[in-house]
């Protein structure tokens, strides 16, 4: 009964979809005041059909109601309960009824608290939100329908996919979605302001906060597989390149590159189509990265199961969002007024130059994803994997930090690079000063460690130091710097945390890529193994069994000369439903590195089993520079000038059509 | 700025858009090798340790077996290779591996820590020979039957279904 009711919530939801993305255009086409005003409590109504559909999915893997077949193909009653809910997404149709939660809950969030955006606009920017609601719908009932129930319906399920099985897992596709369908607003409102025909800065503002708010779901999204990937996969690594984090990083760029010239749009009424150009792909490249990981053009461990009906129904998806809004973009694009100019070196050149380095970041990462297909469909051969990335990324990274660290000192319109530089000195010196460090503590080589070291030190203390030149640090009293600081606007602290959480985060990557140590050995209870100035004994080896998997579990006692560090257990489970093996490392951080052991595989004898151990150094920065850098950017949307509500220094928008017409 | 220029976004979208739609049109696991049915190609390739002796092409021929072509730096071969562990193990399916754009010290490590299934490897630091066989990401896996031909291409990890579903029935085959 429950996942009928669901079935029925969705089919509503498509009903209130179409209207959500029918009735608001030729509303604000015509100046019809009642027609536009039908978006809001169609937004509404879409948002509690879908969150109805989505409860009542949850509660058939809650109780494990073997008659829906996805709960039969993603559940086992022996599961335990957060893996229960999580598998509600773990699986192509649940994550599509998340996905339509976030969609229509953005879109009511859009008319909740959209107050002082302009009627016509908001009723445009809600019906194309609606638009892609029906869509995504469409595609759901049509090809993916959570609620088919199987008879008879069978004894027990086949579990969730053991890797999936993970806390790290469980919450880390919630994120990742937030943020995909969070540029879906920004879309949205690319699309709205190129059948409006206008861009002003007062578009910019409006945009800003949602791009906020999905920016840093994705970064929390990303930085969270990655470290499900660090502990889970039982070596260290963090990222692999793969395909389909490929498509989670290819937005996030995109996305960063929005984020910032959005700025330039509200701040000087200046690069307005490409702003748009970036909204339009920023949200396209969210849709590419869901049709690669579930059409099956892609193959890879996360992917979901593989079915070319579904692709074919993502792609028409795909060609009419986005090559409807790039034909938009063609036809419309010139209409926009251009605005501002700026000098090549000013706040302006110094985003553009971002813009321009993160863009070509997108595209090297596109096209390392999708070069061996182009490649392979005209018979040629080529690999391209972590080499060709690795390769490229520092050419990329180096001027982008570069420049992160002049930008913000950087004044609008025409700066003197002769006059700003100097005030970047302390900053400098603290880099020599890592630089110099790195060199003390890890030798010259390999030389693009210590370039590393610099980088992050350099991302790190530019932040700081536009917080310090603002605030006059140690030039006036520091009780007066102190009250400075307090009356800074929260969106420049955002910035500078968001930098600094960069800065971090490069330190992280750096440490753990040039300067890990490892070992791999055989050993028996009772054995000893230094690493890094530690050592390591294995304890003992325990058979032990879990709610649906057998483990073997080593517990290892770490020692920093005689003193005890820690005593942590490594494990190596079986999960007899899936057939399926995982390790579970056994992980120490003193937040400055991590000790990390893995149980392999026992002897051939029996005495003994096949170790590895593994020294991070400044690993778990990637993830503390990630949540660094997370804070920056709810910092700055609780900003009071993207405050929704707050009265605006411009002309108040104007209210209602006809005053709108008469502009 | 130029109008052309404007379209510009939407032409490349529309390619791109097409590829995909050309994309789809084949199944992607088992992707149209060139190479199916025809002699896998001809190399030699160097051990990863003494123990394990290396891998050349007169190696396929006399029995049909495995191919499989993975790297240590590959978070998939890691998920696949409990399967392999099972298939060289208990159902003493022969299997050889090329370590792809992998050092031999990375390579070993991987095999003692997660097991090694193979009889032999190669070690094809340069791709070439993963080039040569087509392989457009590890891991991948080819079945070969006695006279050294390439009956199957796997892509992707090899996960329990597939085994079951395909590899088996065709080894099966292939060994009568």
């Amino acid at each position: 009964m429950i996942p009928e009711i669901g079935h029925y919530a969705l089919v509503l939801a498509l009903l209130m979809a179409v209207v959500q993305g029918t009735l608001p255009f030729v509303g604000a086409s015509r100046g019809n005041v009642a027609w536009m005003e039908v978006a809001r409590p169609a937004a509404y109504g879409q948002f509690l059909m879908i969150g109805l559909a989505f409860v009542a999915l949850t509660w058939a893997f809650v109780v494990s109601d073997f008659s829906l077949q996805v709960v039969i193909q993603n559940s086992h009653s022996l599961k335990p309960m957060l893996y229960k809910v999580s598998g509600v997404w773990g699986n192509h149709e649940g994550s599509l009824v998340l996905w339509m939660v976030m969609l229509s809950g953005f879109g009511a969030a859009v008319a909740a608290f959209g107050r002082n955006i302009p009627p016509t606009l908001k009723a445009r920017v809600l019906g194309v939100q609606g638009l892609v609601g029906v869509g995504f719908l469409l595609f759901m009932l049509l090809t993916s329908n959570p609620f088919v129930r199987v008879f008879p319906a069978p004894a027990d399920g086949n579990d969730l996919n053991p890797l999936l099985q993970d806390p790290g897992l469980a919450f880390h596709p919630p994120f990742l979605y937030l943020g995909y369908v969070g540029f879906s607003v920004a879309f949205s409102f690319a699309a709205g302001a190129l059948i409006e025909g206008r861009v002003d800065p007062a578009w910019g503002r409006w945009l800003r906060p949602w791009v906020l708010i999905a920016w840093a779901s994705l970064t929390m999204g990303i930085a969270m597989g990655s470290w499900w990937a660090y502990y889970e996969l039982g070596w260290g690594g963090w990222w692999f390149w793969d395909p389909v984090e490929n498509a989670s990083l290819m937005p996030w760029l995109a996305g960063t590159a929005l984020l910032h010239s959005a700025i330039v749009v509200e701040k000087r009424d200046a690069l307005k189509t490409w702003t748009i150009l970036l909204a339009v792909l920023t949200f396209a490249l969210s849709l590419m990265g869901t049709f690669l990981v579930r059409s099956g053009v892609l193959t890879s461990v996360h992917a979901f199961a593989v079915d070319p009906a579904r692709g074919t129904a993502i792609l028409i998806l795909l060609l009419l969002a986005v090559g409807g809004s790039l034909l938009l973009y063609a036809m419309r694009a010139h209409t926009l007024k251009v605005g501002g100019v700026f000098a090549p070196v000013s706040r302006e050149g110094a985003l553009v130059l971002n813009n321009l380095l993160l863009s070509v970041s997108c595209a090297v990462v596109l096209i390392g994803t999708l070069m061996p297909l182009v490649l392979d469909a005209f018979g040629h051969k080529i690999s391209v994997g972590a080499p060709y990335f690795n390769f490229i990324t520092p050419f990329l990274a180096i001027p982008l930090i570069l420049v992160m660290g002049v930008g913000p000192f950087l004044p609008w319109k025409r700066a003197d690079l002769g006059a700003v530089l100097p005030r970047l000195g302390v900053a400098a010196l603290l880099t020599v000063v890592a630089i110099l460090w790195a060199l003390w503590a890890h030798g010259v080589k390999p030389v693009m460690a210590l370039v590393g070291a610099g980088l992050a030190a350099w991302a790190f203390c530019g932040a700081f130091a536009e917080i310090a030149e603002r605030i006059k640090l140690f030039r006036i009293p520091l009780g007066d710097s102190l009250s400075r600081a307090a009356s800074l606007p929260r969106g420049a602290w955002g910035t500078a945390l968001a930098h600094a959480g960069l800065g971090i985060a490069v330190a992280g990557m750096v440490g753990t890529s040039f300067w890990l140590s490892e070992e791999i050995r055989v050993m028996k209870v009772g054995d000893q193994t230094p690493l890094a100035g530690y050592t390591f004994t294995l304890d003992k080896v325990e058979e032990l069994r879990g709610p649906n998997y057998v483990t073997e579990t080593g517990t290892f006692t770490i020692r920093d000369g005689d003193d005890l560090v820690a005593t942590i257990d490594a494990e190596q489970r079986w999960y007899p439903v899936a057939k399926m093996k995982t390790t579970e490392a056994a992980i120490h951080t003193t937040f400055v590195s991590d000790l990390y052991a893995v149980l392999g595989d026992r002897t051939e004898d029996g005495t003994g089993w096949v170790v590895r151990l593994y020294h991070h150094p400044l690993v778990p920065w990637i993830w503390f520079g990630s949540i660094v850098m997370v804070l920056g950017g709810l910092l700055s949307l609780s900003d009071r000038r993207l405050r929704v509500g707050v009265p605006q220094k411009r002309a108040a928008p104007v209210r209602g059509p006809v005053a709108q017409a008469a502009e | 700025m130029s109008r052309a220029l404007l379209v510009l976004p939407l032409l490349l979208f529309l390619g791109l858009a097409g590829w995909f739609a050309l994309g789809l049109t084949r199944d992607p696991s088992v992707l149209p090798s060139n190479m199916i049915d025809k002699p896998a190609p001809a190399f030699d390739l160097p051990p990863i340790a003494d123990s394990l002796p290396g891998l050349k092409s007169s190696d396929l021929k006399g029995q049909a077996q495995l191919v499989n072509i993975f790297a240590s730096w590959c978070a998939p071969c890691r998920v696949e290779h409990p399967v392999l562990m099972r298939l060289a193990g208990e159902l003493k399916v022969p299997l050889v591996g090329i370590a792809y754009k992998d050092k031999p010290e990375a390579t070993r490590a991987f095999l003692d820590q997660l097991g090694n299934p193979f009889t032999a490897v190669g070690q094809d630091r340069d791709g070439r020979v993963g080039i040569d066989f087509g392989v457009y990401g590890v891991p991948e896996t080819y079945v070969v039957d006695r006279e050294g031909r390439i009956r199957y291409r796997h892509v992707g990890p090899l996960m329990p279904a597939d085994v079951e579903e395909k590899i088996l029935p065709l080894m099966r085959e292939l060994s009568k």
